[in-house]
């Protein structure tokens, strides 16, 4: 073979396979900056009735999930049921209450349940933004001390709860052994 | 009474204007008009992650008006530039710049394409060199060939 044609033959080849794999990714996924980051230093008042509230404190010590909702969010009501499910097995699930009204938010937990052992409510949005939340529903998965592991963007469904979260938070619970306070 | 009539309209128009050019519209500026021009500067600079292609600056995205307002907080708490930037970088990665920087994971981006151009632009040089090296040489005729010339045309006249 000369190499005049095999050279624009594999040349094709190599752009059309590196196309064909761009294709396939999902650009409103954006890797989150965070990951093996600690949680940003935050405090927030519980949603009204479902306290006690969050800080970076309580998401230290064990493998947590926070999980970024509101009541305007229509994919939050999707997943909700699972969280609600996952929470009856004991992991601990933080609700992080982004851009709501107060009574909206109750009155949402109190309709559709409440997996969270905590909620903080981020009226303003601020604690949002310092954990790169872009859209909700967001959930992060954080280990023994307080540093965010995983990022999922958009609602989770069984499967992505089954073979991404709970994969996680089993291999981060066998893995880490608290570290000695700072 | 006409002129002054015309001149409040044209007011009137270009207060309009001024309102509906700012995508911000009512946003609470910056009490420092240089410091205000900063932010805006680097509203310019910063992708709407909603959005995607649009800055934050055109974006009407809820959170591309928050992303503004911290952009404006940080300047108005005196952040260079770059810190300013670098404030939003670490919560939501380079991909919040609408300009990737250079670095290593970032590095095919920018150099690819003029690689890629000065391998065309190099191997079209060498398809010129080539082709004029593979002209023969111009002689002129030997004593010999232009005798043998002349006889053919001498035939061919004759015929």
């Amino acid at each position: 073979m000369r190499p005049a044609l095999v050279v624009p033959v594999a040349l094709f080849a190599v752009v059309a396979v590196a196309l064909a794999v761009g294709l396939g990714l999902k650009p409103r996924e954006i890797p989150s900056a965070l990951i093996g980051q600690p949680v940003p230093a935050f405090a927030l008042d519980p949603v009204e009735n479902f306290g006690p509230g969050l800080s970076n404190e309580d998401l230290r010590g064990q493998v947590t999930i926070v999980n970024v909702f509101a009541s305007w969010c229509v994919p939050c009501r999707a997943e909700h049921q699972l969280w609600v499910d996952v929470a009856k097995t004991g992991l601990p699930i933080f609700g992080l209450n982004y851009k709501d009204t107060p009574a909206n938010a109750s009155a949402w937990l109190a309709q559709l349940g409440n997996p969270y052992q905590r909620t903080g409510a981020d009226r303003q949005g601020r604690v949002g933004i310092d954990f790169g939340v872009y859209g909700v529903p967001e959930t992060f998965v954080i280990d023994h001390n307080g540093i965010i592991q995983l990022k999922f963007i958009g609602p989770v469904d069984r499967v992505a709860l089954e073979t991404q979260i709970l994969p996680k938070v089993r291999a981060l619970q066998a893995l880490v052994q608290p570290a000695p306070a700072r | 009474m006409i002129g002054l009539r015309r001149a409040a309209l044209a007011a009137l128009f270009v207060a309009g204007c001024a309102v509906l050019a700012s995508a911000q519209g009512l946003e609470p500026v910056l009490p420092d008009p240089a410091q205000e021009a900063r932010a805006q500067e680097l509203h310019k600079r910063i992708r709407c992650l909603v959005c995607q292609n649009q800055s934050i600056h055109e974006s009407n995205a809820e959170l591309a008006r928050d992303l503004r307002a911290v952009v404006r907080e940080r300047v108005a708490a005196g952040d260079t530039d770059d810190q300013a930037v670098a404030y939003l970088v670490a919560r939501y990665g380079d991909w919040v710049l609408l300009r990737p920087p250079l670095n290593g994971r970032t590095l095919l981006l920018w150099l690819g394409p003029p690689f890629i151009l000065g391998a065309a632009l190099i191997r079209t040089g060498v398809y010129f060199v080539r082709s004029r090296r593979t002209i023969p040489e111009f002689k002129p005729l030997s004593s010999e060939e232009k005798a043998r010339v002349a006889e053919l045309l001498g035939e061919e006249r004759q015929g």
